[in-house]
């Protein structure tokens, strides 16, 4: 028989019985629905992480100093100063994968502004690459500092949004002076608001100012009075704002070396370090060279033998999108078990109507055996009829799934996407469900006796 | 098998297997029937004349037993070949009918054809059809369901469906069951002129003399073997 008679009789059977043929296929519907949709708003999920790790600074590569052991005792990372502002220099130049460096001076300080204080979560000694890293050069109001402002040390800085709701009360803080540490800070710019990023911790809690102004002016005094190493620090000269200001916090308790006595006695060679150093690759396939080509660089200009290791950690955010995206996509898969579920028992349902409709049907399977049908034949009609109806309901489930998927994104503001995948799939699951749940009571109807099909009452 | 009839039964056995008990419903029939010829078998409800009507239209196949139709050997062949073979050669009409009731007259008698493997063209077809239902005088119905058709109507759509694969032998079983006297008739006088004027092999199946009158010849059954006290009523045969 032609497959477009098959398919016309299958349609014809169907129309019969509209009703039940619509509340059987309901579950194929509800499943592919289901499935369609889950998956677009998996697919929307992961789109909407990596949009998240891009608003962080996507391609970005972070270099922290490494860990080091003292006597087997592990220090941590970060416990050896092994990063300089010349090391961003170098990698700037030297790496051609990297687009953006600049160097990291963090602080933990309060912030004074009239009677109001705040202590930022981040305080970071800067350049104005950080904010092209992290995707933040459009200033709320202000303008950022400039290279020439790092070079000259000078006391700018710029706010986030919650430095100025705290400390200024949600006034504009352009041109007004906070103080750190008891050094003065002009505001000339306000960061634009980021919220939290993905480990919920406020992004827009930060005072961002010229590294050299952290490092030498406020993180400097810092050291002084909690290190022991520091009173060499005494020594150098960019560390002495404080001393000059106030000079009786600066009490030298050992006995002033004349000039002589200075000039004879070698100096410790303090170079100064940062505690990280932020880059970024032009494009996310270009974080890979940039890592190996700043790993090569950092390990020559740190001298390290082959046998040395890293003294310095490289972190890139892809591991982090990864992760998430690894996330979202097991969240997905999750609910796609569970949509399955709902095509599975959709299938039962196509099953059991099926079954109902060959016994109903008896007699007229009967008949077509009679006049000449093959058991095949039979079989055949069953097995299309049972498909043609999950189609139908893989197709409904389709729209429906787009629909709530577009009703989703819309109403609850989740992101959404459209999965061509998803829709393949949906098409070919309910087909093959249509096959497998329809195939027994096809294959029962084709097993008729057509005497006793004939004689059913 | 030189000299072969139409249809030959030899010693058709057929026992119904219901669960311990074995029912013998045929027991030993030996008949032939020549081509072109109508042939009525009657006998009592149970006499078995039905399911020999069965293995006769090979709906079903004898326990034991050889049955030849048009010189093949039909009690060995398997369900797929039995159902081209009853596509070909074969036309049932039936007691109640068994129009499909979603379709129209029309497509009933198409019906039959869909399962033919010729590959007709729908033209061809529905050309074929239009003709049959025209023949038995129902031109003007051809587009109505089997529930808008009087019971008279209903057989004569039947009967059409019977015909559409030219086939060369036609089973009705109780074709006037369901019928009143007077439509009866007019059935009656279909079958006759089908095997009078196409030259069909008719066999009908009745429990009612009044009907089985209008046979050439009837083959009376009871307790499934030929009572031959009905052989004098027979007219010879065709040979």
């Amino acid at each position: 028989m032609k497959f477009v008679r098959t398919l016309k009789m299958a349609s014809l059977a169907l129309r019969h019985n509209i009703m039940r043929a619509a509340l059987t296929t309901l579950g194929i519907v509800i499943g592919v629905a289901a499935v369609i949709t889950m998956m677009e708003i998996g697919n929307g999920a992961k789109a909407a992480i990596q949009r998240t790790m891009a608003s962080m600074g996507a391609n970005t590569v972070v270099i922290l100093p490494g860990a080091m052991n003292i006597a087997g005792v592990n220090t941590g990372s970060g416990a050896m100063m092994t990063l300089t502002p010349e090391d961003v220099e170098a990698i700037l130049k030297e790496c051609p994968a990297v687009a953006y460096a600049a160097p990291i001076v963090r602080a933990r300080a309060q912030v004074v502004y009239g009677n109001q204080n705040w202590v930022p979560t981040y305080v970071y000694g800067t350049a104005p690459a950080f904010l092209d890293i992290r995707d933040w050069t459009d200033m709320a109001e202000g303008e950022a500092f400039s290279d020439h402002e790092v070079l000259n040390s000078s006391k700018v800085c710029l706010v986030g949004e919650t430095v100025v709701r705290e400390l200024f009360g949600g006034q504009s803080p352009i041109g007004k002076h906070v103080r750190i540490k008891n050094v003065d800070f002009k505001v000339i710019g306000v960061l634009h608001k980021k919220g939290a990023n993905l480990m919920g911790l406020d992004q827009d809690d930060i005072l961002l100012a010229p590294w050299t102004t952290i490092k030498y002016r406020v993180v400097a005094a810092t050291l002084a009075a909690g290190n022991q190493s520091s009173i060499n620090a005494a020594n150098t000269a960019e560390v002495n704002t404080l001393n000059t200001i106030y000079p009786e916090t600066a009490q030298n308790l050992y006995p002033v070396p004349s000039t002589t006595e200075q000039t004879d006695t070698a100096q410790p060679i303090r170079f100064a370090n940062v505690d990280q150093i932020l880059t970024a690759a032009p494009a996310a396939n270009q974080v890979s060279p940039a890592i190996t080509q700043i790993s090569d660089l950092l390990r020559q200009r740190h001298r390290l033998r082959d046998t040395d290791p890293d003294d310095f950690i490289i972190r890139d955010m892809t591991e982090i999108t990864k992760t998430m995206s690894a996330t979202a996509e097991m969240m997905t898969k999750l609910l796609l078990c569970v949509a399955m579920i709902s095509l599975l028992v959709g299938g039962i349902g196509i099953m059991n109507i099926m079954l109902v409709s060959v016994t109903e049907r008896t007699r007229e399977i009967g008949l077509r055996m009679a006049v000449g049908a093959e058991p095949g034949d039979i079989l055949r009609q069953f097995l299309t009829e049972a498909v043609l109806l999950c189609l139908l309901g893989g197709t409904m489930g389709i729209l429906l799934g787009r629909g709530s998927s577009y009703v989703v994104s819309l109403v609850l503001g989740w992101p959404t996407a459209v999965s061509v995948g998803a829709i393949v799939a949906a098409v070919l699951v309910s087909a093959s469900v249509g096959i497998a749940f329809g195939f027994y009571p096809a294959y029962k109807a084709s097993r008729l006796d057509p005497i006793e099909a004939l004689r059913y009452e | 098998m030189p000299d072969m009839e139409f249809i030959e039964l030899h010693d058709i056995c057929k026992t119904y297997h219901l669960g311990e008990l074995d029912l013998p419903v045929l027991r030993g029939i030996s008949q032939r029937v020549a081509r072109s010829e109508f042939v009525a078998l009657m006998g009592v409800s149970g006499s078995g004349k039905s399911t020999l009507m069965n293995i006769m239209g090979c709906l079903d196949h004898p326990t034991s037993g050889a049955y030849w139709l048009d010189g093949r050997e039909i009690s060995g062949l398997t369900p797929k070949e039995r159902a081209r073979l009853r596509n070909r050669m074969i036309g049932f009409v039936f007691q109640s009918f068994n129009l499909l009731p979603r379709m129209t007259a029309f497509e009933n008698v198409l019906m039959p054809l869909m399962y033919c493997r010729d590959n007709l063209s729908d033209s061809e077809m529905e050309r074929r059809a239009a003709a049959l239902l025209e023949k038995v005088g129902l031109a003007g119905r051809m587009h109505h369901r089997p529930s808008q058709l009087s019971g008279g109507e209903q057989q004569r759509v039947a009967i059409a469906r019977s015909l559409i694969n030219h086939p060369q032998v036609l089973f009705a079983d109780e074709p006037t069951g369901n019928l009143d006297s007077r439509t009866s008739e007019e059935i009656l006088h279909t079958f006759q002129q089908l095997n009078q004027m196409d030259r069909i092999t008719l066999v009908m199946v009745t429990h009612d003399p009044g009907v089985a009158q209008h046979a050439q010849r009837i083959i009376l059954i009871k307790d499934g073997v030929i009572d031959s006290g009905g052989a004098p009523q027979s007219a010879g045969g065709a040979s």
